[in-house]
């Protein structure tokens, strides 16, 4: 035999592509799937409180009872303060709303919120990134200052501010959204811009960009299809964990009395603010539900994006170890095997 | 220097080995499963011996080496006995093993320059070594340790060991650098110093004074050495005694005299085979004059400078100085020289990665001082480029079919089908089968990575290729085939070729005609069995005189004929 390279052992999994190959590849599941012990039971939790927290606001319009500006139906007007029980599970606010009818509308405007900031923010963030990084220049140089500064700002402050800016506080739905929405954009477009900017930069200086470059490819085409597809592994780690980080800013704004009136939509900052003053008089409902349900989502979010933190480093990794269990293997990843000889003579 | 001595003596009354490893397997947890990387190794090392454990990557000499200080990561589990000094390694308590590291056995690691903790300085870095391991129950005093430190430094040949001792090792060179990290490997008179490729990371000349402390080291103190590489020269340079290991087994066990002549298994055989071998393969061998002229001359250097802008307030760095040099239609010129010297900037100009700062270049005609990307793209389709390493030079998200397909769809823009089909005879150009066209990257080994390299850099069927050091990444077995695939290409193709190395063996085996790079000038050029055979220059000699040949004898001899030049 001649003395060929050495390779792992072939892994029938690297020698036909099972259908469905992709589905595995995706960020949350290929998680789950080399995941083991303790960071295992933290993703999974994690993934279950968010799962929830989606499928509560896709699901809102069914599953609440009442609308989240309804105050009267059939029988009359709502009770205001109303304890916890009967008509109203979690009783009812001094307004009359129903606590959890509006804490479950709540997560509807939180997801909208999430969806189009996030949205916003990663495509903003990545196209400068991306221009600002291979370019370089001076065009680099003012963009990473003007990040700079916008990083200079306390985060809420900026939100108020653009909010103020945005809304000119007439408050619709989906003005109020918008408004949210891009105050929260305005603050993560720096985050995203600085980690795709570093990877570009570190990835500019990758043989596979200087061959491209050495085939005549044309700046466009090196970032669109070398540098973009490699950039953007880390995104999403912070996607997640600035969506929580999003729902507290607009349960903050909220709080502060700049988010969304209560009659375009149902939104837990405020309400939490409806509820300060119920506190002294030893109404709890009102503040409780609202508060829990930012906590929780918030948790999940962050308990999913901490734990694809540690997975996506091999170092922090958590393994079997070897010798033990190794009848059931876990494959998560091909082994970067290569199954045939060297094809030669 | 006495306590030192009379502690070696304690260890080595036994008269036993050394070092004894028996039945040996370590296995790797990794997310694909476990791996086995050591399968049921088995050997012994006598005092004073040096044991060479050569193999290819992947054939588990580093990890059966790393077993010895306990030095293994977290994710392997490691089973059989490892005794040093009649201690098992495998069972003993941490607190144990501390003891035992430093004082019995000691490493030597492969890149002197990270294995050296840059804000201390190297006399701290020694006297740590000595100060963590008490005497008598009471620590060494700073003092102390700094004179035992001055004194390992002098052991290994550092000039002016009393200053040198507070250097950092940003002050040092990178063979000085190798020499401090044998000194604190040393500070406590090992029995047996265990050496992971002490030399690979260094250039060929600093290499051969390595091996020569080594050498004396063993002589003198009758340390025993564990030397770890895939370098067979360095092998017959040094070791007494050879392993040979493969994918985790231990293929063969042999004095080194006898490896090399008469090598047993046919896995030695093709390994000892597929060595370059300085001197001969040559591709110019017998010429007496410059082959493959009279064609077009593609590129023409002439007092080629380039040099770097250095930072704020510092001088430029030149890298290449007063170069000039022709490369003719369908000849192989190879460009020969250590690191930093220029070899590669050159390259990477000729291909309009760096800008040229003096004298002229021109490439097919296209002066390249004043260089502007838009003038030079036409031309980008007549350069094929092959990077070093094939595992970065491939985007991981693109399969080997779309990286080889990219030259073709930016400058002939065919259809799908064509540019499939043309993607099909590259690879089966390149002996690949058509089939690996939809793989990513990463399911190639190396050397298919370095023929799909290969393949792209034709694509164009370009009349000029350069080969940025094609096969150092490589195994030594793959090396040889790649090699010789080039060459076939050459010849049925007919591109002319730059080709750069370190290794002038590996250069010899392509190039019609050799120039030797040192510090950014060309020392000498010639026909390359000549350069090679007879050079002319001081320096030249030196390299060729540093390269250890893959023979126990004739590098003995060699070893014995150059030694003045060497010290020169």
């Amino acid at each position: 035999m001649s003395p060929t390279e050495p390779r792992t052992p072939a892994t029938p999994a690297s020698l036909s592509r099972p259908r469905g190959e992709w589905l595995r590849k995706l960020p949350l599941i290929s998680h789950l799937r080399q995941s083991v012990g303790l960071q295992r039971g933290m993703l999974a939790a994690g993934t279950i409180v968010t799962l929830a927290f989606i499928l509560t606001a896709i699901l809102a319009p069914v599953i609440a009872p009442f609308g989240y500006s309804q105050i009267s139906d059939a029988d009359g007007s709502f009770p205001a303060q109303a304890a916890p029980g009967g008509k109203h599970l979690w009783g009812t606010t001094v307004g009359g709303y129903d606590v959890f009818s509006r804490t479950l509308w709540g997560a509807q405007t939180a997801v909208t919120v999430i969806v189009v900031s996030v949205i916003l923010s990663l495509v903003a963030g990545v196209l400068l990134g991306l221009f600002s990084g291979y370019l370089g220049g001076w065009v680099d140089r003012i963009l990473v200052v003007i990040a700079d500064a916008i990083y200079a700002f306390p985060s809420l402050l900026l939100a108020i501010v653009m909010s103020i800016v945005i809304g000119h506080g007439q408050s619709g739905f989906w003005s109020g959204v918008a408004a949210c929405a891009i105050s929260i954009t305005v603050v993560f477009v720096p985050q995203y811009f600085r980690v795709i900017r570093a990877e570009t930069i570190r990835l500019k200086a990758e043989p596979f960009v200087e061959s491209a470059k050495v085939v005549g490819a044309s700046p466009w085409r090196i970032m669109g299809r070398h540098i973009f597809s490699n950039a953007t592994r880390t995104l999403p780690l912070i996607f997640t964990l600035n969506s929580s980080e999003a729902i507290l800013t607009l349960a903050g704004l909220g709080f502060l009395g700049f988010g969304i009136e209560p009659t375009s939509a149902a939104e837990w900052g405020y309400d939490l603010n409806k509820a300060m003053s119920d506190v002294s008089s030893g109404i709890w409902w009102t503040g409780v539900f609202p508060g829990a349900a930012i906590v929780l989502t918030v948790l999940g979010l962050t308990l999913v994006g901490e734990s694809m933190n540690d997975l996506n480093d091999p170092r922090l990794r958590g393994r079997k170890r070897a010798g033990k269990g190794s009848a059931k293997q876990r494959t998560a990843v091909p082994a970067g095997g290569v199954d045939s000889k060297e094809a030669t003579a | 220097m006495s306590a030192a001595a009379k502690h070696v003596d304690a260890t080595r009354s036994t008269d036993g080995p050394v070092l004894e490893i028996s039945h040996l397997d370590v296995t790797f947890a990794t997310d694909g499963g476990d791996v086995p990387a050591v399968k049921d190794v088995s050997l012994q090392v006598r005092p004073g011996e040096v044991l060479a454990i050569v193999g290819e990557s992947g054939s588990g000499k580093t990890v059966t080496a790393r077993t010895v200080l306990g030095l293994l990561p977290e994710t392997a589990t490691s089973q059989g006995v490892v005794l040093v000094n009649g201690r098992d390694v495998v069972s003993v308590s941490p607190a144990e093993l501390r003891k035992i590291r430093g004082r019995d056995v000691a490493m030597v690691f492969q890149e002197p320059s990270t294995a050296l903790n840059p804000v201390f300085t190297v006399g701290w870095q020694i006297a740590e070594g000595l100060r963590a391991h008490s005497r008598d129950g009471h620590r060494m005093s700073r003092k102390e340790a700094r004179e035992k430190a001055v004194e390992a430094l002098r052991k290994v040949g550092i000039p002016d060991p009393e200053t040198r001792v507070d250097y950092y090792p940003h002050q040092l060179s990178g063979g000085q650098k190798q020499r401090v990290v044998i000194a604190a490997a040393l500070a406590l008179n090992p029995g047996l110093i265990v050496a992971d490729e002490p030399t690979t990371a260094l250039d060929v000349t600093v290499q051969a004074e390595i091996l020569d402390l080594l050498r004396e080291l063993r002589d003198q103190y009758g340390t025993s050495i564990v030397l770890i590489t895939h370098n067979m020269g360095v092998v017959a340079d040094l070791a007494d005694r050879v392993v040979v290991m493969y994918r985790g087994d231990v293929v063969e066990e042999a004095p080194v005299r006898t490896l090399f002549a008469e090598p047993k298994q046919d896995y030695t055989k093709d390994l000892l085979a597929a060595v370059p071998h300085l001197g001969r393969d040559s591709a110019s061998e017998g010429a007496t004059e410059r082959l493959r002229q009279g064609g077009k001359v593609l590129v023409e250097a002439r007092n080629l400078g380039i040099s770097f802008p250095g930072r704020f307030g510092r001088a430029g760095f030149t890298a290449v100085d007063g170069v000039s040099f022709t490369i003719s239609e369908r000849e192989v010129f190879g460009l020969v020289g250590e690191s930093g010297s220029g070899k590669s900037t050159i390259g990477r100009a000729i291909a309009g990665l760096n800008r040229i700062t003096g004298g002229s270049l021109t490439v097919f005609g296209h002066e390249m001082n004043g260089f502007k990307e838009r003038d030079f793209k036409p031309l980008r389709k007549d350069i094929g480029f092959v990077f070093q390493d094939p595992a970065a030079s491939f985007n991981p998200h693109l399969t080997i079919g779309e990286c080889i397909a990219e030259p073709l769809l930016i400058h002939r823009k065919p259809s799908a089908a064509d540019a499939r089909r043309r993607v099909g005879e590259l690879l089966e150009s390149v002996q690949l089968p058509s089939s690996y066209a939809g793989r990513y990257p990463h399911e190639l080994s190396g050397g298919q990575r370095q023929r799909a390299s290969l393949a792209r850099s034709l694509a164009l069927n370009p009349p000029l290729v350069i080969a940025d050091e094609p096969t150092s990444a490589l195994d030594v077995s793959v090396q040889a085939k790649v090699l010789e695939l080039f060459r076939e290409l050459q010849e049925e193709y007919g591109f002319a070729a730059l080709f750069i190395s370190h290794d002038l063996a590996v250069v010899d085996m392509l190039s019609h005609w050799v120039g030797v790079l040192h510090r950014g000038h060309l020392v000498e050029q010639g026909i390359g069995s000549q350069v090679m055979g007879q050079p002319s220059q001081d320096y030249t000699k030196r390299l060729i005189a540093s390269l250890p040949v893959p023979d126990p004898d004739e590098q003995a001899r060699r070893r014995e004929a150059h030694r003045d030049l060497l010290q020169g």
